[in-house]
């Protein structure tokens, strides 16, 4: 482990794709990218490439799946066959339906799931290509995307992983870092409640090494959301100077 | 009672808007005296409440709506029908005939699957679908016009203050236009043109509906056609 976690970060704390130890992968967001889905969204990640988009409130089929106190949320996340470098069978597979339940339960919270008994809201993470932290940009990505299918939530998720690699506490991690690592810290947050939906951990930290992974994965968070907010108000803008123009 | 963003400033869902004696309105919800938005939208301060107008949402059925549905299955003792909302709508036989005879009556022959109707729902709640009418004079089986489909939380733009703007494009464009509640508009003139231009109106009142000043410039775009194709 030691032999290759020297190669993870240089002595100059530069990473294998070139960043520092605290920065983002650089990130592309849109909204309402799919014209038959109700909401939709895609982001760019680095070199992750995922694609959300959201279906309801509607009847809930089968039938007999309807809670009559409330909506069912559905997630299926899938991996395209060519989203990794050696294919993929395209059935679901036991990380996959981890995942699905795992981005369900960090929605779940936000949205007023109480409000539509009854029905259900169908939401599907399709990740076109992979390359690490793919379960938090998932995340990010569908709430943008139920925002834009005009689901009523209490607040926008957005997640972001710290990790430790070659022994140091490092943010975002990608492939490499997160197979090579020693360990891997996934959050899920809501800013302006100031709440956490979903944390996880993989690997070995000490408790002082692991809230400090905490917190630079909330401060991720907390720029990740500025983006995501200016990819929401960016669709409004972009009519109204449509309109200033005439 | 601080508020932290300005009349009609875009909020996108979680943003605080205000704090202390506020009511919460349409789209937005209330943690503790903090209100806070829950849609996408602008928003709107008022004395003592506040909301958003949504930039996207869906229809959700409300007792006394009127809305425009479709017929999407006949069954012994009525029809269901499609309103474009979480909930398929029921409307029952009894409603429309008198004295109703599953062994006498051919419902089909009265709405067929794909009609379209004009009804007011009234009744719906948690625990079951909205229920349908077509008692009232004016509603019914859709026979002629044109439906165009817009977000139902600009139908209040297309309404205006008053009915100013609806009334505006009933003279202008010389058509009856039905609203419905829930996101679907029956325009029905004498001659297509005139419906073709009041759809293009209440396409542009949808794509600008946050904007000031819009009746104003519908009119003009409506005259100014108007004037071209004479």
């Amino acid at each position: 482990m030691s032999q290759s976690a020297g190669k993870l970060i240089d002595e100059n704390g530069i990473r294998t794709d070139g960043r520092k130890v605290d920065e983002l992968r650089p990130m592309k967001l849109s909204v309402g990218v799919l014209s038959n889905a109700d909401g939709s969204a895609y982001l760019e990640q680095g070199k992750n490439k995922i694609l959300a988009a959201v279906y309801g409130p509607r009847e809930v089929h089968p039938r007999h799946l309807a809670l009559p106190d409330r909506a069912l949320l559905r997630c299926r996340y899938h991996m395209a066959p060519f989203s990794v470098e050696e294919r993929k069978s395209p059935a679901p597979s036991r990380r996959e339906l981890e995942l699905s339940k795992v981005i369900r339960e960090a929605l779940e919270p936000t949205i007023f799931l109480e409000q539509y008994p009854r029905t259900s809201i169908d939401l599907f993470v399709e990740v076109l290509q992979a390359h690490g932290g793919t379960r938090c940009a998932g995340i990010t990505v569908a709430s943008l995307a139920l925002a834009d299918a005009g689901i009523p939530m209490r607040d926008l998720v957005v997640a972001c992983a710290s990790g430790k690699v070659g022994g140091k506490i490092v943010l975002d991690l990608n492939d490499i870092e997160d197979k090579e690592g020693e360990a891997d810290v996934p959050v899920a947050f809501m800013p302006n409640l100031n709440a956490i939906t979903l944390l996880q951990m993989d690997g070995l930290l000490t408790i002082e090494e692991f809230e400090k992974a905490l917190d630079i994965a909330i401060e991720g968070c907390r720029r990740t959301y500025a983006l995501q907010k200016e990819t929401l108000k960016a669709m409004y803008v972009a009519i109204k100077e449509g309109v200033e123009e005439e | 009672m601080p508020i932290f963003y300005e009349n009609k400033q875009l909020v996108t869902p979680g943003d605080l808007l205000a704090e202390g004696d506020y009511s919460a309105g349409s789209n937005t919800h209330k943690e503790g005296n903090k209100i806070y938005a829950s849609r996408l939208g602008l928003v709107d301060y008022m004395e003592r409440a506040v909301s958003i107008v949504a930039l996207n949402a869906f229809y959700f059925p409300s007792v006394g709506d009127l809305v425009i549905g479709k017929i999407a299955e006949v069954n012994i003792n009525g029809w269901t029908v499609d309103i474009d909302a979480p909930y398929s709508a029921a409307l029952q036989a009894s409603d429309v005939l008198n004295r109703f005879k599953p062994q006498r009556d051919d419902l089909s022959k009265i709405f067929d699957v794909g009609d379209l109707i004009l009804a007011k729902i009234i009744t719906f709640d948690r625990g079951r679908d909205p229920l349908l009418t077509v008692r009232d004079p004016g509603l019914g089986k859709i026979n002629r016009g044109q439906i165009v489909q817009i977000t139902p939380t600009k139908i209040p733009r297309v309404i205006g203050r008053k009915g100013s703007m609806i009334t505006m494009l009933k003279t202008e464009t010389g058509c009856k236009i039905v609203v419905g509640q829930n996101g679907l508009i029956l325009v029905d003139g004498e001659k297509p043109e005139d419906e073709r231009l009041a759809i293009r109106a209440i396409h542009k009142i949808e794509e600008e509906a946050h904007t000031s000043g819009l009746t104003d410039r519908v009119t003009e775009m409506i005259r100014s056609e108007r004037g071209a194709a004479e």
